[in-house]
């Protein structure tokens, strides 16, 4: 596969995420496939953003471990991103405003700082003076020539995007277009082959998008949200489509009214879908076991992001695993199901409907925010909607002489034919309360031990029969691996990217995804894991959740676990560095390494310090007094490179023990 | 165009199983009142919901013959909310407690009665939990002594004014009731179904177990009609001013009406009929035009 990663680095404001959506599209519909992964990095300073987007003439299942064109839209990227650059690579930018010395950049990286103003001196003639986000335009010429990406596509895209604003508009973009392109030409050599476009456009799109349009596809009638990162692209998709989709949107005035007015909805007979993240969920998690008990329909998405608590709003995590499997006191049948990709979260989503309808119960689908969030082409026949809406036993009409309608009729499935409020003859409550077959309440008056133990076990045998008609999960990759990667949702396509590292570099490797959490494989995945040489689990969290729960479920325990949970993705490097380490023999180390300790300085300086100073050499020192060993840091002017200070961060804890700056 | 309305007896509605309130509870009253009030505008127990929360009072929908709600403690209106914007075609009633409506759920009535959504919601509000035995709820007077308010004290907050609340928050119809009243109110809770918005009826339904100061001889001695010395509830101030009696004369009756937009009104969707019976199928025209937004 023929593949390169551009980076747009720059503050919030600059336009940088129009620019990156901009060479997606004309990607995308040269027929290439692209992944974007929108950091909203903590090493940069506040509101700084890292746009990565990796480009492949095949599928690409996530952002990589590489970067061959860096877009630097000020100095502080510059100084943060350049040295990422693989030789071969090009750094483009403002040279008229910024500054890449050679020793920034690794040997065989292209320096090529754009004049802009005597570049644009024509344009600026006829157009008058440019605004500072125009210079993303001309850098993004100049980026589409040393990728072999082309003008004429881009022309296309560009004059599309700003056709509402006019012809003149229109001419002044493409023409810093064609500046930025030429003026490459002669500058620089292309950093990758030609490539061969097959122009079979795809979408680019987000798994946010794709539930929503699921929802649509599956004949969801009411949705309902809070706002929450990162689960309101859903709510916005909702309410932009509202009046075309005929979906009535309703934002509540916190999760609990969005859950109970979502299972409202699903009680009156429509379908019915609301989205939240973590902590909106848990405000959620006592009106799930009233659909339970109810055996009412609904669809809730959960989207998680960093936690505990407030967390980290706009970072990504695998950490809700045992929040949404406990959601609610005492047990019920519920769907729990955690798609892997776009593709996958469409499907889910519509199948989610109709398990909900068929089974009668609450289904919660579990995204992530990078599945979510990030942008990546996908085919579009991805996205059909000749799929089957299966309402499962709907009780149209009840003749008197049927005698007394029965909602919670005792039968072999468990599934008890629905009548839908207002349907003649089929008066009945829909009770939080334990009840019985005509909902009349056993919880006070009327308490029957038998009918309570029948009526819980008509429930629950839905999730047998469920769970039957549910595709169990199979190992991917090579069957006689000597290592199974065990994960699940969005690390999917990292794994299994990591396993093909492994198994090129002699580690034959496979992987396991786990899609269905409730009701689970147990037998299938006890199985496939027993007859595993080595396992290893990757997720993005702290206490390996997933593999907890297949040892609880299964009783097969991992050989190693991989966790993350500094809010960013795996790389496919990282988890096969990290497995190498496992086998290894050695134990993942905590210890702050060089490069942490110089995020640790950044964002001491950037606290503390503003933009005055950065950190420089960063030396290794032995037990200095502080009870550990510790990095000596050298902060340096950012303006004449000057020593100016150092600090000391603990090698163990990353604690910051001494700060000393000379002009103090 | 009125549609000539047919009254329907009492007994339409009467429900599966006998309430299992105390003797004497003030409950009875307001369950009768609700099924004369259905009965005189004629609606048909399959086109009437019944939605509550959890307490005492809560436990009304499985007593009465319609469908029904009995949800989770202080959930009753956004259910309400959810199940009637699903189906606009059906009447929802919400019934449940002052703790229910005013402690853990008055959230949502603030928001129910800001959206001026078309419900009716019944409070059956006898200054108690009595559910629970007797602890203070949101309109337990100050001082009043409780198993969770104990003397010296007592209750040491200042009650929540459910009148007050329900004319600032925007709803449209603000009524108060009294089960030792049963006229007045199945009067008030039929103006209540029948009133386009938001309507609360709170209504005093005393509690002879656990409240033994907010009595019906409490009520009784206090109690006047509004409607009977000429009161004009169309005014917002004079009714916000009225709201506050308490101490020598408690008002019942209309408090506050005002005609205004609902929510629904807003929603051109529901020009299309009860979203319930709307096709379930998508447009599959429209649904490739989203899928070509994408690209």
């Amino acid at each position: 596969m023929q593949e390169v990663t551009v980076g747009i680095a720059g503050a919030a404001g600059d336009g940088l995420d129009k620019s990156g959506d901009t060479l997606a599209k004309i990607c995308s519909r040269l027929g290439l496939h692209v992944y974007a992964y929108n950091s909203y990095q903590s090493i940069i300073r506040g509101g700084h953003i890292w746009l990565k987007l990796r480009i492949g003439s095949e599928k690409v299942t996530n952002h990589g471990d590489h970067l061959n064109a860096l877009i630097a839209l000020n100095q502080d990227s510059i100084e943060r991103h350049a040295p990422e650059i693989e030789a071969g690579g090009v750094i483009v930018f403002n040279g008229d405003k910024l500054k890449c010395d050679p020793s920034q950049v690794k040997e065989g990286v292209k320096i090529l700082p754009l004049p802009i103003g005597q570049m644009t001196a024509e344009i600026v003639k006829e157009h008058g003076a440019l605004a500072p986000i125009m210079q993303n335009t001309i850098a993004l010429g100049a980026v589409l020539n040393v990728c072999n990406l082309g003008i004429e596509q881009a022309t296309d895209v560009i004059s599309e995007t700003f056709k509402h604003k006019g012809e003149k508009i229109v001419n002044l973009n493409t023409s810093l277009l064609k500046c930025g392109f030429e003026y490459t030409q002669s500058q620089a050599k292309p950093i990758t082959k030609t490539w061969q476009f097959s122009k079979q456009a795809r979408c680019f799109t987000t798994g946010n998008e794709a539930m929503a349009l699921a929802a649509y596809a599956a004949g969801c009638k009411f949705y309902s949200a809070y706002p929450m990162t990162p689960a309101s692209t859903i709510l916005h998709w909702m309410s932009a489509n509202s009046q075309k989709t005929g979906i009535v949107v309703k934002q509540g005035e916190d999760e609990l009214a969005v859950m109970n007015m979502t299972i409202g909805a699903g009680i009156v007979g429509v379908r019915s879908m609301c989205a939240t993240s973590g902590g909106g969920f848990a405000l959620m998690t006592e009106a799930i076991g009233m659909a339970g008990i109810m055996e009412i329909p609904m669809v809730c998405v959960e989207v998680q992001r960093g936690g505990p608590s407030t967390g980290l709003p706009t970072k990504t995590e695998q950490a809700d695993l045992y929040q949404v499997y406990g959601a609610s006191q005492g047990e019920f049948p519920r769907l729990i199901v955690a798609p892997r990709d776009i593709p996958d979260a469409y499907k889910s989503t519509v199948d989610a409907f109709n398990y909900a309808d068929r089974y009668q119960l609450p289904a919660i689908i579990m995204s992530d925010l990078l599945l979510s969030e990030h942008h990546e082409t996908v085919d579009p026949k991805a996205f059909t909607c000749d799929g089957k809406i299966d309402r499962g036993e709907i009780v149209s009409s009840w003749p008197e002489e049927k005698g007394k309608y029965k909602r919670f009729a005792f039968t072999e499935s468990g599934t008890s034919p629905r009548a839908l409020p207002g349907t003649a003859n089929t008066l009945h409550v829909s009770p939080s309360d334990e009840h019985d077959e005509e909902s009349i309440l056993i919880s006070d008056m009327f308490t029957a031990q038998p009918i309570r133990r029948k009526i819980m076990e008509k429930r629950m045998r839905k999730i047998e029969n469920l769970l039957k008609e549910l595709p169990a999960p199979q190992l991917e990759g090579p069957k006689d691996a000597d290592l199974t990667l065990v994960t699940w949702g969005s690390t999917a396509g990292v794994a299994q990217e990591a396993a093909e590292l492994l198994t090129a570099s002699g580690v034959k490797t496979n992987i396991l995804c786990i899609k269905y959490i409730y009701p689970f494989h147990k037998k299938e995945v006890s199985e496939i894991l027993s007859k595993s040489k080595k396992k290893i689990s990757v997720e993005l969290n702290y206490t390996s959740q997933m593999a907890r729960y297949i040892r609880s479920e299964t009783g097969v325990g991992m050989d190693g676990y991989i966790n993350k949970y500094d809010g960013e993705p795996y790389t496919p490097k990282e988890i096969a560095d990290e497995v190498k380490a496992i086998l290894a023999g050695h134990a993942r180390s905590l210890d702050v390494t060089e490069a942490d300790a110089r995020e640790i300085a950044y964002h001491y300086l950037r606290t503390h310090n503003g933009e005055k100073l950065r950190p420089a050499k960063i030396v290794q020192e032995s037990v200095n007094g502080f009870g550990e060993p510790t990095w000596y840091v050298e902060l340096a002017e950012r303006s004449s490179g000057k020593k100016s200070g150092y600090m000391k961060v603990g090698l163990r804890t990353g604690a910051t023990y001494t700060v000393q700056r000379d002009s103090d | 165009m009125m549609a000539t309305v047919i009254e329907l007896p009492l007994d339409t509605y009467k429900g599966p199983v006998s309430p299992d309130w105390c003797p004497g509870c003030g409950d009875f009253g307001v369950l009768r009142s609700v099924q004369e009030a259905a009965g005189r505008l004629g609606i048909l127990p399959k086109d009437l919901m019944i939605v509550s929360g959890i307490g005492c009072s809560s436990n009304l929908p499985g007593f009465i013959h319609a469908y029904g709600v009995h949800s989770l403690h202080g959930r009753s209106i956004p259910v309400a909310t959810g199940a009637h914007l699903a189906n606009t075609d059906m009447k929802v009633v919400v019934t449940g407690g002052d703790g229910d409506g005013y402690g853990i759920g008055v959230g949502h009535l603030v928001h129910a009665m800001r959206r001026n959504l078309d419900i009716t919601y019944v409070v059956m509000d006898n200054q108690i939990y009595g559910l629970t035995t007797g602890q203070a709820s949101p309109t337990t007077r100050k001082g009043h002594v409780t198993k969770s308010t104990p003397p010296p004290v007592g209750n040491a907050e200042t009650p929540l004014n459910p009148l007050a609340l329900a004319i600032t928050c925007g709803a449209t119809f603000v009524a108060r009731g009294f089960s030792g009243e049963a006229k007045l109110l199945t009067d008030l809770i039929a103006q209540g179904i029948a009133h386009k918005g938001f309507s609360l009826i709170d209504v005093f339904s005393p509690c002879v177990t656990y409240n033994k100061i907010n009595t019906y001889a409490f009520f009784k001695e206090k109690v006047y009609k509004v409607d009977e010395e000429g009161f004009d509830p169309s005014d917002f101030y004079a009714s916000l001013k009225k709201s506050f009696e308490w101490d020598e004369r408690i008002p019942l009756g209309v408090i506050y009406k005002t005609e205004q937009s609902t929510y629904e009104d807003s929603e051109a969707i529901f020009k299309k009929g009860a979203l319930v019976k709307h096709p379930v199928e998508p447009d599959k025209k429209l649904f490739e035009q989203l899928v070509h937004h994408m690209m």
